[in-house]
């Protein structure tokens, strides 16, 4: 018999409407049986605020606010404010946010709630466009893939610029705790949440979760996706502390950027010369998270 | 679990919309188009289809064996292709 690795208890219940092998509901999943059931989850408009059911149907076995799309940093600063009025001093809140919600449109209420040092967890879970209105680009999307709003076909339109280092931008407002974590990697996931609990202030978590529908795989490998982005350095998992870099899965066997884009639909247009342009933009992107470790190992 | 929720009026109403009940009663198995079958002869009972179902629909029985519940399995197939022994098949549903 195994050994069971992540938490045994489950706060989400079957029957919640995501499509075929969702990276998002795992994403919820793990952070449920990371933080337990004295958690309260505020979601913004995205896929999470319709996957919960319909009413009067709920998948969660904890308390979730739906709010408005820009708004999910400044709800849980309220809840967070609401509970210390009340002096409960044990309860987890959890802003669950898409990329777009935390890229672009969420960012300034999650800028202000990481400002004022409040004491919340934050999970963008990083599908890479806006998946619940029919997969439009975001801030997040990566260089190369097609959108519906990034077509591709004889204009050669797929998406240009850079996808937005959520990470960095969080490192800027000296946050006390950020990570990136994977779906692919739950034990990870769950460690890096759990460490959070003890850290006083807002905790920011970058969670890669590949989307079946808008990426164009087939369901059954979402978890594989997942994790040849963390393989091939496309989504190195590190955390920051304070400023101090740590690099908690360094791939003994790096795999070829073009592996991980040749199994998506969305990258399939991409002629050579683009391919081999993002392979050296992810080496040195490595290469300068690496110098960053070395650079803060002394803080 | 059964609820007796049966409003007449605007008064029986809640104040807001406050969900009562789990999504368990929505069978979103009638989804699936491939169904996992599950070898027990090959199976090790290493739990890792567990850790990655996202409908939460792998259950763990009382003597430590898996099994499938398919009254909520969409029939993704993460199950099968993170099995490290191949023990899950993925069957065309008829």
């Amino acid at each position: 018999m195994g050994k069971i690795t992540i938490p045994e208890e489950e706060n989400m219940h079957p029957g919640h409407i995501a499509c075929l092998g969702c990276g998002g509901g795992l994403a919820m999943r793990y952070t449920l049986k990371a933080l337990g059931k004295r958690t309260i989850v505020s979601v913004p408009a995205c896929c999470w605020a319709i996957m919960h059911g319909k009413h009067p149907s709920f998948a969660l076995g904890v308390p979730l606010v739906d709010t408005a799309f820009e708004v999910t940093g400044a709800s849980i600063s309220g809840i967070r404010a609401a509970l210390d009025a009340k002096d409960i001093k044990d309860v987890n809140v959890v802003g669950f946010a898409g990329d777009g919600g935390t890229a672009d449109i969420g960012i300034q209420a999650l800028s202000g709630a990481v400002e004022r040092n409040t004491n919340v967890f934050y999970v963008m879970y990083d599908n890479e466009a806006y998946m619940n209105t029919g997969i439009q680009r975001s801030g997040a999307t990566p260089p190369g893939a097609w959108t519906t709003t990034t077509p591709v076909g004889t204009t050669q339109d797929w998406k240009k610029g850079a996808k937005k280092n959520m990470v960095e931008i969080m490192v800027a407002h000296d946050i006390p705790y950020t990570a990136t974590i994977n779906v692919a990697f739950p034990e990870d996931f769950i460690k890096k949440l759990q460490k959070g609990i003890d850290i006083d202030g807002p905790k920011f978590y970058h969670a890669f979760a590949p989307c079946p529908t808008g990426w164009r795989h087939p369901p059954e490998l979402t978890v594989s996706i997942a994790k040849m982005a963390t393989d091939s350095n496309v989504f190195p998992l590190f955390e920051v502390e304070i400023g101090k870099y740590k690099i908690t899965r360094k791939p003994k066997k790096r795999i070829p950027v073009k592996e991980y884009l040749a199994i998506q639909g969305r990258f399939r247009h991409l002629p050579e010369d683009e391919v081999e342009q993002m392979q050296r933009r992810v080496d040195r992107e490595w290469e300068l998270l690496l110098r960053k470790e070395e650079f803060t190992a002394d803080f | 679990m059964t609820y007796d929720w049966d409003p007449k009026c605007y008064k029986d109403l809640p104040h807001t919309a406050i969900m009562d009940r789990p999504t368990t009663h929505i069978k979103t198995g009638v989804w699936r188009t491939y169904r996992p079958i599950v070898d027990k002869e090959k199976c090790t009972d290493c739990y890792i289809c567990w850790k990655f179902c996202p409908d939460v629909s792998i259950l763990i029985l009382e003597d430590g064996s898996i099994e499938v519940d398919y009254d909520h399995c969409k029939g993704c197939g993460i199950c099968a292709e993170v099995c490290p022994v191949k023990a899950i098949e993925m069957e065309r549903e008829r």
